[in-house]
């Protein structure tokens, strides 16, 4: 616990000094709503919907960025906070396409969420609306400025989280839009595509191409896994419908990776549903009969029945074969004939093992690693 | 010249400098041309041209001097000849052709051309010239009394020697070697001085957060990035005296213990920025910035820092994100720029004219200051005078003053023998106050209480035919336009609440749309993020307040009364009046009027567009702005 006391709707509360009203809320479990507050992003102070009211001050503030202090008290749901709220959700709902009925986001969208809570259901304002075009041609994300709310949280991952600085607000007031680069296309920019920017959008504004009509958030099992592509071991979650992986995410309770991920981790999922993939290990015909490599000029793996046609075995049959020739090359050839190269996708238990088989099955230290050429 | 290594060798500077300028006083002409932007603007430039081939012409030796802007921009451009041992006598509304014959009469015959002098500035020894009005016993300057503006069209501002010879650079020497930071702090506080730049809070309070603040460096910026339209004080004092700035945030700095300064500039003014440069380079010259400022242990160094022209880098936290090269946008306070401002470090940040007023004080004490203005509002008020008043230009008041006293004493009144209708105070982001309201004493809180606001000196007169609606939808399209979009109640409630007031100067407003105007406003000003957002309303909320009926006469009757708004108005011409002079007929460019001579002329409405030439021509005030329709359309609410 911390050394600062103050007051939240009238239960005291401590907090430490340096945390700010939501922070402090956010341990005790009050709530307050937010749109651009994100806890692993720096406060921003924009969208104005965490507003709270301090006792003594004029205007309400927002608990993303007041710091706490002693004897503060704060009251974060009185009618007059509750209006304030309303009235910027109505506003923000007054410049947004309403469609949520086919919205990829609906279901998993804060702004929706809010609108349901705050009870606002139609466009009070009948006001100029944006209309924007949807076409950025990179081949990762959708950028749909129309449902952007210019919460900045983007804008905040891509500078403050990653360093890239692809993300920025161009233009001022009601003009004002989110925009990559020198006011250009995301793969024009110094964009990576590790689609940090699409985890954090609180709407649907930014979304995974591949994930476009593919299903809604409530007709998915989420499996949580871990990245199959390197070592760092990035924990993602995995959007399933009808068995068929629809979306990643990343964790957040990931202890490798925090909430982040990369380009590979997020986007790089469809080599699994790929019909190029294989399923079950081959042998070479003339490997499962026992015979010796007949000459190339008889190749003809296409054709039924030729020695170097590929076979569809088991796993015991197939690493059976491997085991049986690498002996064979040890004992005809000594185990100084055999090195062993390793994979950075490996974990580190994989190596460990791969460097015993070199070393002590084998004999060799001959070993190596991907990452150190 | 070497660096002044300490106060003797200033003393002796400024002696050096004084008997130069005594002995260019008492054995030279000299010729004072205002070279502001607003002279320049108004022709300067060729009047210079004029005067210097004249001069050639008649083989006569002159000392051609320029100043910054006197605050008459209703006279400019200006030219002052002071012969030697005499008086200063300005001529104004100079033309270069003019030029031959002032220096002609004035020169060669020792004649004063009297219609085309404005007044004359005595000389050292008090003499005078008969028969022409010192600028004491002008209206215009009576009643102000200068102090951020003492030396503006006075002295040249590229000259070190003369603001010194004004005094300058007195108040830092007893700053700096008469007082400990403390007691600049102490002085400044009991001085009253509240800032300059409109939120009026106090400048030693101020200085003194910044002093004990922790963190080191300390900064010290000078907020010169002066967006309002139709405002141009900073740009004055800029231009004018650029020096007066400079003492003024050295003693700040040393007040405050900082080390490094900015001066925000607007790229829009070149030539304050020209000016503010050649000063900067003197006062490094002579030992006044840099490391051991006048032989003391004191360091300050000072850059200027040019805007990109947001109007909401005029907000201190905007303005510290754009010196850092970031989006210039606001950031929520606290924590306020004295404990983390410019690069997360204890900032201090004023107005030009907060500076160019503390180095005046420093230099005739708190006890001077107090005692001019009223008790809550101390010193006096700079405000640009525009709009449809006879004297436009620069004025510098005692807080207090009514007014009426400033645009009728002053400001000489609306001209065009037409009525006046309501001043807006505080620039886009201020408010209106209507006749009622000009027995209003100047005054930071009065003005706010009475539902205007200070500002930081904007003060546009408007009259019978500015239609208020139309006046705070103008306000309200540039304060929304320069909305840096950050957050939602300005970035779209500033938008919502211009649509809703287009809609009523278009003719399709409801009385319903009257509270919505009150509810979006409401809403901005408790939470928005800043001072922008939070005071957008400000200026429709006071026309709605004092010219509610106006206002509804938009939209239950659809009427103009102030003949603005397109479609809502109809002319018509009074036969009373009307002499049938025909001028109206003439205007008119549909051929809509016609009239036999010297009978009342009529006007057909079917071909009438409304362009209001007959209105503006006719001498008479025979042309009337009738309602449209007769029959009166109540909306239902």
């Amino acid at each position: 616990m911390g050394n600062i006391n103050f007051t939240i709707n009238g239960e005291r509360i401590q907090a430490e000094q340096g945390q700010t009203i939501l922070q402090a809320a956010r341990e005790e479990g009050i709530y307050i709503p937010g749109l651009c507050d994100h806890p692993a992003l720096p406060p921003e102070g924009a969208c104005r919907i965490c507003l709270v009211e301090i006792e003594g001050q004029r205007a309400l503030h927002t608990s993303c960025t007041y710091p706490v202090s002693e004897g503060l008290v704060v009251n974060t749901n009185s009618d007059r906070v509750r209006a304030s709220r309303k009235f910027n959700l109505e506003l923000l709902l007054s410049d947004h396409p309403m469609d949520c009925m086919t919205c990829d986001a609906a279901g998993d969208c804060l702004l929706q969420d809010l609108a349901y809570e705050y009870d606002v259901s139609e466009d009070r304002y009948q006001g100029t609306k944006h209309h924007y075009s949807v076409n950025d041609p990179n081949p990762f994300i959708q950028v749909d400025r129309n449902k952007c709310i210019l919460c900045r949280r983007c804008v905040r991952a891509c500078r403050e989280v990653n360093g890239v600085e692809a993300i920025s607000v161009f233009y001022r007031g009601f003009s004002a839009y989110i925009g990559f680069g020198a006011d250009s296309s995301m793969d024009n920019s110094p964009c990576e595509f590790c689609g940090s920017c699409v985890e954090v959008c609180p709407t649907g504004a930014l979304w995974p191409k591949m994930s476009l009509g593919e299903g809604r958030p409530w007709q998915v099992e989420r499996v949580q896994t871990t990245c199959p592509y390197c070592g760092v071991g990035c924990q993602l979650i995995l959007e399933v419908k009808d068995n068929k992986i629809i979306k990643v995410d990343s964790a957040w309770d990931g202890p490798s990776n925090h909430g982040w991920t990369c380009v590979k981790g997020r986007f790089g999922y469809d080599f699994v549903h790929h019909p190029d993939r294989l399923e079950k290990p081959r042998v070479r015909k003339y490997l499962l009969d026992g015979k010796k490599k007949p000459a190339a000029s008889k190749r003809n793996p296409e054709k039924e029945g030729n020695p170097w046609q590929w076979v569809e075995v088991d796993w015991e049959t197939a690493l059976g074969i491997t085991a049986g020739k690498m002996r064979q090359i040890r004992d005809d050839h000594g185990p100084e004939s055999m090195g062993f190269l390793t994979s950075a996708k490996c974990l580190n238990e994989e190596n460990y093992l791969m460097n015993k088989l070199a070393r002590q099955v084998i004999g060799t230290n001959s070993i190596d690693h991907c990452a150190r050429l | 010249m070497p660096v002044l290594k300490n106060i003797s060798e200033l003393n002796d500077f400024r002696k050096q400098a004084k008997a130069q300028l005594s002995d260019r006083e008492d054995n030279k002409l000299t010729i004072i041309l205002g070279m502001g932007t607003c002279g320049i603007a108004a022709g300067a430039n060729q009047v210079a041209d004029a005067v210097r081939s004249e001069l050639k012409k008649h083989k006569i030796d002159a000392e051609i001097v320029n100043v910054g802007c006197i605050g008459m921009c209703h006279n400019e451009p200006l030219l002052d000849i002071q012969q030697p041992g005499q008086p200063r006598i300005t001529y104004k509304n100079v033309k270069p052709a003019m030029v031959g014959k002032i220096i002609e009469k004035h020169l060669l015959n020792g004649e004063f051309s009297k219609r085309w002098i404005y007044g004359q500035l005595p000389a050292r020894d008090g003499t005078t010239v008969e028969g022409i009005p010192t600028y004491a016993e002008l209206p215009f300057y009576g009643k102000q009394v200068r102090i951020a503006l003492k030396n503006c069209g006075i002295i040249d501002p590229e000259s070190i020697e003369e603001y010194l010879v004004s005094g300058g650079y007195g108040g830092l020497e007893k700053a700096l070697f008469q007082m400990t930071p403390d007691e600049v702090i102490e002085e400044m506080k009991d001085s009253g001085l509240r800032g300059r730049g409109g939120a009026g809070f106090l400048t030693g309070l101020k200085w003194e957060f910044c002093r004990k603040a922790k963190n080191t460096p300390k900064y010290l910026i000078c907020n010169a990035d002066e967006g309002d339209p139709g405002a141009f004080m900073d740009r004055s004092v800029l231009e004018g005296d650029p020096h007066a700035l400079l003492e003024g945030m050295i003693i700040a700095a040393y007040a405050i213990g900082a080390t490094e300064g900015y001066i925000y500039c607007r790229a829009e003014y070149p030539l304050a920025i020209e000016r503010l440069k050649i000063a900067i380079k003197q006062a490094y010259t002579f030992g006044l910035l840099g490391n051991n400022i006048l032989g003391s242990k004191v360091v300050f160094n000072l850059k200027i820092k040019e805007g990109a022209g947001a109007f909401v880098c005029g907000e201190e936290t905007a303005l510290i994100a754009s010196i850092e090269g970031k989006r210039g946008e606001p950031r929520p306070r606290p924590p306020y720029p004295a404990v983390a401002g410019l690069w997360g470090k204890p900032t201090n940040v004023n107005n030009v004219k907060s500076f160019a007023i503390a180095s005046q004080i420093m230099m005739n004490g708190a006890d001077w200051f107090n005692h001019i203005g009223t008790k809550k509002s101390t010193g006096t008020a700079v405000f640009a005078l525009t709009g449809k008043i006879k004297n436009t230009g620069l004025i510098e008041v005692p807080m207090g003053i009514t007014l009426r006293e400033i645009i009728y004493d002053i400001g000489g009144g609306v001209p065009n023998k037409k009525e006046f209708k309501a001043v807006q105070t505080g620039g886009p982001l201020g408010g209106c106050l209507p006749a009622e309201a000009l027995d209003t004493p100047v005054d930071f809180d009065s003005l706010t209480a009475a539902g205007a606001t200070m500002g930081s000196g904007g003060m546009i007169v408007v009259d019978q035919d500015t239609c208020m609606v139309e006046l705070a939808r103008y306000f309200l399209t540039f304060a929304s336009a320069e909305s840096c979009g950050k957050c939602v109640p300005c970035r779209i409630g500033g938008q919502r609440l211009l649509e809703v007031l287009t809609k009523i100067t278009n003719g399709e407003g409801t009385l319903a749309d009257l509270d919505e105007i009150e509810r979006i406003s409401k809403y901005m000003q408790e939470g928005s993020l800043c001072a922008l957002g939070q005071l957008t309303p400000g200026p429709v909320l006071a026309s709605l307040k004092f010219f509610r009926e106006e206002y509804e006469a938009h939209v239950t009757e659809k009427f103009c009364e102030a003949g603005v708004c397109e479609g809502m108005f109809t002319y018509e011409i009074d036969p009373d009046p009307c002499t049938g002079c025909g001028l109206c007929a003439k205007a008119c460019p549909t051929e809509a009027i016609t009239g036999e001579k010297k009978e009342p002329h009529v006007i057909d409405q079917s071909t009438c567009i409304q362009c209001g030439a007959c209105y503006d021509v006719c001498n008479f005030g025979a042309v009337l702005v009738k309602r449209k329709h007769e029959l009166t359309v109540i909306e239902p609410i």
